[in-house]
């Protein structure tokens, strides 16, 4: 390990790598990193002002102002910091780009004149899709940017770094201490890749949205931007960059069984919706073990799977004065008993579930399931 | 599910065709394009179903 202070060495037995996108470690081991440049420059210039702009995100598509490039961002960060980013094509010269002289002409014409800011940093960016075969190697686990890059649009980076590691802590911990095999592993490549390819596809489509790769497409492009502006229908078709949000682990081999007449978004494999309750919320209590949730349904009887602790949350209908629990958990079923994992993942769901059905399904999100 | 119409489905076609070309007329190939895009992304807003449309667009690419 080399660090500010000298190096110095250690010795594991397990690895995680979150050196970043240019990760050491992966090209140590002689790994790939596949996927797709995105032919782009973006400049970013966060600008320090008071203005009395209202606090929303502006995007431009073929912005009217002078030099603003393909498209352009406006939006708010805290402590009167207003970052704006502007989309400068493939073919540039990125140091001239860079002179302030240059921004502040820009930023001048985005403003108006006579728009009173201050430089406060400023860079420029290109992005790639792409992400590793697989993220485990024996025990060499890849996790972040070194295992995944996506666009930034849509605060995919850190999320899928932070999901990734809610994901590996509680595998690696129960490995680790001989509650589950080594196969268990395996699934932290296999959900997280999946969800990977997802913040790709997301990024795909919105850059394909920004910035149209064949005349037919920006024309529909267009289109969908004039109708926008007269019809409600093609708002939801505007795509500059859609919002992060944690991946449903669907058809992953973790998952138990889904005997539920449920809502959807609540399906095995999704993550925890929050809900309001009578006292504080539900995720506050979903904490970090193998949880059985009981809505309105008598508990299982069992607090202990193979060495692992089960704990249970019960609820009944005056734990849910707004009906979040009812709307989000049950939907038109009269009761529920969910199996949720460490990381707030739905293992199994059913109407009633018995101690042998439960252990069961803790087993499955053990991986002793794997092969 | 609905199926995909590919039956005659619109009273008086002549009329209709007439009322087709007519919206075109005078218009540059630019503006016909722009105009075209956004009559698909209104009917198939209006159809709305998933299976419908993806239907639709083979029967549009003859596959």
């Amino acid at each position: 390990m080399d660090t500010p202070d000298g190096p110095y060495q250690i010795e594991a037995e397990w690895l995680i790598a979150c050196d970043g996108a240019r990760s050491p470690i992966r090209d140590m081991m002689g790994l790939s990193f596949d996927g797709r440049v995105f032919e782009d420059n973006f400049l970013i210039a966060d600008v320090h002002m008071t203005a009395d702009f209202p606090t929303e995100r502006w995007f431009w598509f073929e912005p009217p102002f002078k030099n603003a490039g393909q498209s352009a961002l406006l939006h708010k960060q805290p402590d009167d910091i207003w970052r704006i980013d502007f989309q400068l094509g493939w073919d540039i010269d990125r140091a001239a780009e860079l002179d302030p002289d240059r921004i502040r002409a820009r930023v001048d014409a985005m403003l108006g004149e006579g728009a009173e800011y201050e430089l406060e940093w400023t860079s420029i960016y290109t992005f790639q899709c792409r992400r590793m075969e697989k993220f485990r190697h024996g025990h060499v686990l890849f996790a972040g940017d070194s295992a995944h890059q996506v666009s930034p649009f849509g605060a995919r980076g850190a999320n899928s770094g932070i999901q990734d590691a809610e994901n590996l802590a509680w595998k690696l911990d129960f490995v680790l201490r001989g509650l589950a095999p080594e196969a268990l592993l395996d699934s932290y490549s296999t959900e997280r890749s999946f969800a990977a390819d997802e913040n790709i596809l997301n990024s795909t489509r919105a850059t394909d949205f920004l910035t149209p790769k064949s005349e037919i497409s920006t024309i529909f492009r267009n289109a969908v931007l004039q109708l926008a502006s007269d019809h409600a229908f093609a708002r939801p078709l505007v795509n500059s960059g859609r919002l992060s949000v944690p991946c449903v682990y669907d058809g992953q081999a973790l998952n138990g069984p889904d005997m539920l007449d449920g809502p959807a978004r609540t399906r095995v494999g999704a993550p925890c919706v929050d809900a309001e309750l009578k006292e504080g919320f539900l995720l506050e209590r979903l904490t970090g073990a193998f949880i059985v949730l009981c809505i309105c349904a008598e508990a299982p009887d069992v607090i202990e799977v193979d060495g692992v602790l089960v704990q249970h949350v019960l609820l009944t209908a005056a734990d849910d004065p707004k009906g979040m629990v009812r709307d989000r958990y049950l939907g038109d079923t009269p009761q529920a008993i969910y199996l949720l994992r460490p990381d707030q993942h739905v293992v199994a769901r059913w109407p009633v579930a018995s101690a042998q059905d439960v252990s069961d399904a803790v087993r499955v999100a053990l991986g002793k399931g794997i092969t | 599910m609905t199926q995909l119409n590919l039956n005659p489905n619109i009273p008086d076609p002549d009329g209709f065709y007439d009322e087709l070309l007519d919206v075109h007329q005078g218009l540059t190939k630019e503006d016909s394009d722009a105009l075209n895009a956004r009559l698909i992304l209104i009917l198939a807003n209006h159809i709305g179903e998933r299976d419908v449309l993806r239907t639709a667009l083979a029967a549009a690419k003859r596959s």
